[in-house]
């Protein structure tokens, strides 16, 4: 159940694109045709599903705090050698992605030249593609308990954001048909559909929680330093519930 | 301007307009919009972008003749993974709260394509001190878009700038300022999806400015 509803989650609550605005520069630049969007979205699936579970790994026995216990009881937590890693994080996860991409390449190359010829082009690109990194920091900051459900939010982030390129395709092959001022033609006017796009994927927030539960990206604003005035604090507070009652 | 050539000047000028990284190289976008709801926070991410496109065209194109061709991915990202991690462990330090709300963020300016993508068509080619010239110009053209997006989504949005508020006082009963002729906040401009339509706005008065800069469809 909890598989389920990460991966519904991941797909569409927290859509890698329209939520937190990762691989926009593939998204943007590899989306004018259907046919090659769905090329890099497949590669993209591919390549989160198996990095956001290695880093896991990566994470919980080498780089977060006390996870080298498995070497000696004394760098455990409360041991006498204990130490925090997370500094590395950035350094590993990257790392380790771009092995694992010139890995994939490799592998798919060898085993299935068709897929490799369509997937080929795109591979290299995905290394510097934020949606991976972003994919295994977010796995990092969220806290996600077992490697079965981070293989899930891998997965589940591809599938968003897949969906995501593919849907932005499908409509810029309509948009040439139609007649949009000059000056907003191509980039533009493809920034404000996404931009419309994210806001029908913001109503699907409600879907797991029926609705009554504050939404995620609720202002930053709200979130600020304790330690402005009080007067501040307040402010914020009006405009939090403001909002609040828009997004419900 | 003395100091500089007409052609180092040039590097440092276009991307503040006609070559501007954002709206019309397209790179760097992913994290420009998701930390743009506040000015403070698109200030801070700018200067750090700022530091580490201005060290890391350096360091690349030092390096540049030692690199060898088929692994040098790796070696850049390994060059701005390093001056990533100083980023976070400086801001970490000494603006924490700040480091909260920028989160993940931070981190992806790793794969901010706005660096790899000078690394690859700049750095690679170039001496250090027209790299480090490209590098500081493409990164004030990022830190424009982003501060002008910051600007406006946080004062339409919450009423504040950098977290002061300077359009009166929102609050029932004390209302001051516009607030006590009736005007309210647009919220919707705290969420993500706005930081898109701003762009997209930007991008049309740019081009309808300047018209050469208009796409095929």
């Amino acid at each position: 159940m909890e598989h389920l509803e990460l991966f519904f989650k991941s797909i569409f609550i927290d859509n890698m694109v329209f939520a937190t605005f990762l691989g926009m520069c593939s998204y943007l630049a590899v989306s004018k045709k259907v046919s090659t969007a769905v090329g890099l979205g497949a590669a993209v699936i591919f390549v989160l599903a198996v990095t956001v579970p290695l880093n896991w790994l990566l994470d919980q026995y080498i780089l977060q705090e006390g996870a080298l216990v498995w070497l000696d009881p004394a760098y455990g937590v409360d041991g006498a050698d204990t130490m925090d890693l997370s500094f590395l994080s950035f350094i590993m996860f990257i790392a380790t992605i771009a092995t694992m991409v010139q890995l994939v390449e490799i592998v798919v190359e060898k085993f299935s030249p068709s897929l490799y010829n369509s997937l080929g082009i795109f591979l290299p690109l995905i290394a510097v593609n934020c949606a991976i990194l972003g994919g295994s920091l977010f796995m990092q900051s969220r806290e996600i308990p077992t490697l079965g459900l981070s293989l899930t939010y891998g997965v589940g982030s591809g599938i968003g954001w897949f969906l995501a390129i593919l849907a932005i395709a499908a409509i810029r092959e309509k948009i040439r048909y139609s007649s949009v001022p000059p000056a907003l033609r191509g980039l533009g006017i493809t920034f404000i559909i996404t931009g419309l796009m994210a806001i029908g994927f913001m109503s699907f927030g409600g879907m797991l929680t029926g609705g009554d539960e504050a939404k995620k990206e609720t202002p930053k604003v709200a979130t600020q330093p304790e330690n402005k005035t009080d007067k501040k604090e307040a402010i914020t507070k009006v405009i939090a519930d403001n909002t609040n009652t828009n997004n419900q | 301007m003395g100091l500089l050539s007409k052609k180092d000047a040039a590097l440092l000028k276009d991307p503040l307009t006609d070559n501007n990284p954002i709206t019309i190289q397209v790179l760097g976008i992913c994290s420009a919009l998701a930390i743009t709801a506040e000015l403070e926070a698109s200030i801070v991410m700018s200067i750090s972008v700022l530091f580490v496109l201005g060290l890391g065209n350096v360091v690349i194109s030092l390096m540049r003749n030692i690199i060898p061709s088929k692994i040098r991915i790796i070696v850049q990202l390994i060059v701005v993974a390093t001056l990533v991690i100083i980023v976070d462990l400086v801001l970490k330090a000494f603006a924490y709260e700040l480091s909260k709300t920028l989160s993940v963020f931070v981190g992806l300016i790793i794969t901010n394509c706005i660096i790899m993508g000078r690394f690859e068509a700049f750095a690679l080619g170039n001496g250090p001190w027209r790299a480090f010239l490209d590098g500081i110009g493409n990164s004030v053209g990022y830190g424009v878009i982003l501060i002008i997006v910051g600007f406006f989504r946080e004062l339409l949005g919450a009423g504040t700038l950098l977290g002061y508020p300077v359009l009166g006082n929102p609050i029932p009963g004390e209302l001051s300022g516009l607030y006590a002729y009736g005007y309210e906040n647009n919220g919707f401009m705290l969420l993500s999806p706005m930081a898109l339509i701003v762009v997209g706005l930007i991008i049309w008065i740019q081009r309808s400015r300047n018209t050469s800069l208009i796409e095929e469809n």
